[in-house]
């Protein structure tokens, strides 16, 4: 089960498990995490929790709510993030779910899954993977280790090449011989269309050229490429559609 | 009876991943009959595997037979779909029979999306989360609409799509073939254009690459479809790979009109 640590002035307060459905937190009693401080709306936000995300959202409270710093009106939590409403800070954990000993590989992580029936109820089923397990008894089997977190959610944040050092091509004949063209895309294409293409991919290993279309295959140090994807190596020069270019790491 | 493959080229790639044991997802293509189908099995053990498979299969064994006695390209809409949900019906059956009869392969399912060219036009079938997209110029488009837990947050704006990426709940799909005795299929048709590049991809591909990258790749390699087939595999290999990718790329080179002409007709029917 998820949770959040309730801190103020970098003090402990509590731990809150995200044990309900709806969490909602303001200054009045009704809350399930009451707050006393005027800087605090009445009903302020509320996490609302289905399987394993957590939603927070701003209930259009005066002074706000901050996540890592910055203001939202909805925010799906991810793990460590750190709410501020007012003066208190609450910090918020991923669930670490258990796996069944035994039943569990590697492999059942993330797979996918039938999910039957109205969402809202089949979720407590689901993720206690006890008695409706008919449809695919992995349902339970999704854990979310700590720190696992960030490799595993966003595709987008481990973007290939991010790892690769900047590189940039130079041309060195033709009408614009002299001009640099830097790589910051994952893939550049060079040459002209119908005539002859290349393209360079940036990938976690370095920068590789490959063939696109054309009849001749692109020329690197004086060497005619296969139609395979060719490794790159810093002043390697390219000679493609009758221009030259060198290829270079920027650092 | 017409051949579609001076009107489409395809291109298709598909690969186990870095993560998973074996490939689950099973593609096929036939630019003949203007036909691609793709399915990403799920069950345990092996049968994943069988339950996309026989979705395959059986809908691309059934649709060339039919397709021998009746053109593609002559179909109307109404008949294009009526096809396409009359087979994914078929391969919900035998799936839903296999699993109910094999007790190794109970529980197993999997998801689906098909297209099928005809007359200047596209009938899409889906079933799940498996994704035609759609290249027209520069802009790529997301033309099925996923039938998952995610896409239902996304709907009622509990979530916004630019969120939707860092959700831990992307793997549950809320329709699957095999699963239920019957299966609703979601079908749509679509005009087409000479110049469109069309992309059925299972979840494994737009998990772990971004709709943007997708674009850049398809847009920048379209002149070499089988080149931008290895080129989204190995982008979501390298981003992770954690799960089986699987992608058909379509290119439409052509017009492929019905033929309209009362003699075409009359000649068609003799022969």
């Amino acid at each position: 089960m998820a949770k959040l640590i309730l801190s103020l002035e970098g003090s402990v307060i509590r731990e809150v498990p995200l044990d309900k459905e709806r969490i909602m937190i303001g200054r009045k009693a009704s809350n399930d995490i009451q707050i006393e401080n005027l800087a605090v709306s009445g009903e302020h936000a509320c996490i609302v929790t289905i399987l394993d995300d957590s939603f927070l959202e701003d209930l259009g409270s005066t002074n706000g709510t901050l996540v890592n710093g910055s203001a939202i009106k909805k925010h799906i939590l991810q793990n460590n993030d750190v709410i501020e409403i007012g003066k208190y800070k609450m910090k918020y954990i991923e669930p670490v779910v258990a796996h069944k000993a035994g039943q569990t590989s590697v492999e059942d992580f993330e797979k996918t899954m039938v999910l039957r029936g109205s969402a809202g109820a089949r979720a407590p089923a689901a993720q206690k993977g006890s008695a409706d397990t008919r449809a695919f008894p992995a349902a339970s089997a999704k854990p979310a280790p700590a720190g696992s977190g960030a490799a595993a959610a966003p595709a987008a944040a481990a973007r290939p090449g991010e790892a690769a050092p900047m590189a940039a091509i130079q041309l060195l004949t033709g009408a614009n011989a002299g001009r640099e063209l830097e790589l910051t895309k994952n893939l550049t294409t060079l040459g002209k269309p119908g005539v002859q293409v290349a393209v360079i991919t940036r990938r976690p290993q370095g920068y590789f050229i490959t063939h696109v279309e054309g009849a001749n295959l692109p020329i690197v140090n004086g060497k005619r490429l296969d139609a395979q994807a060719t490794r790159l190596n810093d002043h390697d020069v390219i000679e493609l559609a009758g221009v030259k270019m060198e290829f270079f790491i920027k650092t | 009876m017409i051949d579609l493959s001076a009107a489409i080229e395809i291109a298709s790639a598909t690969h186990t991943g870095m993560v998973r044991s074996h490939n689950e997802d099973t593609i096929a293509a036939d630019a003949e009959i203007g036909l691609a189908v793709l399915a990403d099995g799920m069950g345990g053990y092996n049968a994943g595997e069988i339950a996309s498979g026989i979705a395959v299969t059986l809908i691309t064994a059934e649709m060339k037979k039919v397709l021998a006695q009746r053109p593609a390209a002559d179909l109307s809409d109404a008949e294009a779909q009526l096809l396409i949900g009359e087979y994914a019906a078929k391969a919900n059956a035998a799936i839903f029979q296999a699993a109910q009869t094999q007790p190794q392969y109970s529980g197993m399912g999997t998801t689906l999306v098909m297209a099928l060219w005809y007359d200047n036009r596209m009938g899409v079938g889906h079933i799940g989360d498996s994704r035609l997209y759609r290249l027209r110029g520069e802009t790529l488009e997301q033309v099925t609409r996923d039938h998952s837990l995610l896409q239902e947050q996304i709907d009622s704006g509990m979530i916004s799509k630019a969120d939707a990426r860092f959700s831990q709940n992307k793997n549950l799909v809320t329709r699957a073939v095999g699963i239920d005795p019957d299966v609703e299929t979601e079908i749509n048709s679509y005009a087409v254009q000479p110049g469109d590049i069309y992309l059925l991809c299972s979840d494994g591909l737009s998990d772990m690459v971004a709709d943007e990258d997708i674009e850049l790749t398809l847009s920048s390699l379209k002149a070499n479809l089988a080149l931008a087939a290895e080129q989204l595999v190995q982008q979501a290999n390298d981003n992770g790979g954690r799960d089986n990718v699987s992608v058909v790329l379509v290119r439409i080179v052509k017009d492929f009109p019905a033929r309209t002409g009362w003699w075409e007709k009359l000649k068609s029917w003799f022969r």
